[in-house]
């Protein structure tokens, strides 16, 4: 049991979330995380997806990892992705249909995401297949948290709900007899890449003397 | 002016690193350098090369040539308001001036508080002295916005402006958009409602202290390009009404005779550069001209000029001359572009009747590939000459 929550497995989970974050850090994924933040519940169910399908498929490339021939292995490690994002776009299409219908093509696109072949080809090449599990969660989470937060200021501002249920009372509005309007440029992408900047600066400050 | 000194020399001390107000330094500081000039030398032993003018001097230059814009603009609110009513025949110069000077103020003052205050909250923190650059953008922005912007939102837009694109890049002098064009882009784009359209948004609706009338609900004004926008027409006297600046528009920008006035004043004292200035009318003239003779237009190619935010844009926004072209040969390609671009917006897209904010801030972004080709072409050509000797 303690070799299964050795430290360096347990650096493997968390540096993603924190120091090594994919987003933050390595500043991967940004295409998505900009397409499917405009509201909350898309950002989660695609964090959710990128999770599943990066620790899923480190765990099967690092079982192959011996026999995929060195001059092949992009093609290899494609297959095994694109398999795997099929599978979660058909459960998405069977139980929720609705989040599948707001995220479109963009879980499709799961397979260009370059955390997926990133970690694929850093870490799952190289290890045995329980470190590349808790690595493909690690990163798939350390993902996630960035849309959740990009999408819960957008939801917020843009919107005035989270989850789609109202946060800013109706009174408030202009329409209402109030003053407050929804900010129109937080559903816009581009704000969003401006959110992923204000986190990226906020984060490294908090890291400063870690580096 | 000895009383002020004395004042500034009472304070100091306290100010000071561990003085009892030490966490208003900066602020201190601002406003000595803004009313005295600041009387250090340099070091001894490295060479420095000194003008009398710093830049404090240099904004408050665009700062007095801004005025007559924005006098006019205060008349001009209030003469809107009281034209729409009806009552412009009963009412006098100082009724109009007073409403529009009331509509105005509020704006004005909660662009410097939110504005400056965020610039000295950063000069604090970061233990430097009070950048001057505000001084300009805080005056610009209440005159390149509606009069019914409603307050919070431009408290908002200033702050966004100032911290995301001037104070991440390094303050004053290090900022590659104009502060002032974001501020209006922030709002445009966040809410359209109240930057665009002709309902309600170009005219002041409420009386303020009995001055002004309260107009109805259902009322509405198109500003010129607006109308040219949807294909109308434009009567002969909007024109002429254009150049005097009696139509309705955002606050400073509607008065071309007011704006030519600053214009002397900069190209005088040689704060701003004729050629930018120049060559944004040569460029909006020329695509105007062209597309003039495509069709499809109501618009002459010299109404362009006189409409909407251009004359503004060209004289007091392009020319900034941190976010402009440095090299003396890009400033005409930077300018001439412009120009071209504000036109092409205006008149090929039915979505923004106006094109000037967006043409200054697509050709900041170019400014320094430009000063790029200037400063190779002139290296190249160096080194040719070196090689044929």
């Amino acid at each position: 049991m303690s070799k299964l929550f050795s430290e360096a497995n347990k650096a493997a989970f968390s540096n993603p979330l924190n120091l090594d974050n994919p987003v933050t850090v390595q500043v991967l994924g940004i295409c998505s995380a900009l397409a499917v933040t405009s509201q909350l519940e898309p950002a989660i169910v695609m964090g959710l997806s990128v999770t599943v399908i990066t620790a899923f498929s480190n765990v099967i490339i690092s079982l192959l990892r011996k026999t995929i021939p060195n001059r092949i292995r992009i093609i290899v490690q494609l297959v095994v992705v694109a398999a795997l994002v099929t599978i979660v776009s058909q459960m998405l299409k069977a139980f929720a249909y609705d989040v599948s219908v707001q995220l479109s093509v963009y879980v499709g696109l799961i397979i260009t995401n370059c955390i997926l072949m990133g970690r694929l080809e850093a870490f799952a090449m190289q290890n045995a297949p329980w470190p590349s599990f808790l690595d493909g969660i690690g990163n798939g989470l350390g993902y996630a948290i960035i849309l959740v937060i990009v999408g819960f200021v957008r939801e917020l501002f843009g919107f005035g709900t989270l989850f789609g249920i109202n946060i800013i009372p109706q009174s408030w509005y202009v329409s209402n007899g109030g003053w407050y309007m929804d900010n129109g440029m937080m559903v816009m992408p581009a704000m969003s890449l401006i959110i992923v900047g204000c986190v990226i600066w906020a984060h490294r400050s908090i890291n400063k003397e870690a580096k | 002016m000895k009383a002020l000194r004395k004042l500034f020399d009472n304070i100091k001390p306290l100010v000071e690193e561990g003085g009892k107000f030490h966490a208003f330094r900066s602020f201190v500081d601002g406003f000595e350098t803004f009313a005295f000039v600041p009387n250090q030398t340099s070091r001894q032993g490295c060479v420095n090369i000194h003008d009398a003018i710093d830049s404090k001097r240099i904004m408050s230059f665009v700062v007095i040539s801004l005025l007559p814009a924005l006098f006019f603009g205060m008349y001009n609110v209030g003469y809107q308001n009281y034209a729409a009513a009806g009552t412009l025949a009963d009412s006098t110069f100082w009724d109009l001036f007073i409403f529009g000077f009331l509509a105005v103020l509020p704006k004005i003052l909660v662009s410097y508080i939110v504005g400056l205050g965020i610039e000295f909250v950063v000069a604090q923190w970061k233990n430097e002295e009070i950048q001057e650059g505000f001084l300009v953008s805080g005056i610009l922005i209440p005159m390149i916005i509606p009069v019914n912007t409603p307050l919070w939102a431009l408290a908002l837009a200033v702050a966004f402006s100032v911290i995301i694109a001037k104070e991440i890049f390094g303050g004053t002098g290090m900022n590659i958009f104009n502060p002032a064009l974001i501020t209006r882009a922030f709002l445009f784009f966040s809410y359209p409602s109240v930057m665009t359209g002709d309902d309600n948004v170009w005219v002041a609706q409420e009386s303020i202290f009995g001055f002004g009338n309260n107009l109805p609900d259902t009322f509405s004004a198109a500003t010129p390009l607006g109308e040219a926008s949807v294909g109308n027409a434009i009567p002969c006297e909007t024109i002429c009404n254009a150049i005097t600046g009696l139509i309705p528009g955002s606050i400073g920008e509607t008065s071309v005779i007011a704006i030519a006035l600053g214009a002397l004043l900069l190209l005088f004292t040689g704060v701003a550069s004729w050629k930018t200035m120049l060559s944004v009318f040569v460029g909006g003239g020329l695509m105007g001209w062209l597309l003039e003779g495509v069709g499809g237009n109501q618009l002459e190619w010299w109404h362009h000029f006189v409409l909407g935010g251009f004359a503004f844009g060209a004289v007091f926004m392009a020319t900034d001359p941190v976010t402009s072209a440095r090299t003396e040969c890009g400033k005409y390609f930077y300018g001439f572009l412009i120009g071209v671009v504000a036109v092409m917006v205006r008149v090929l897209n039915p979505g923004y009747p106006e094109g000037m904010m967006l043409a200054i801030l697509l050709m900041n972004l170019f400014a320094p590939l430009i000063d790029y080709f200037v400063v190779q072409r002139n290296i190249t050509m160096r080194a040719k000459r070196a090689i044929k000797k």
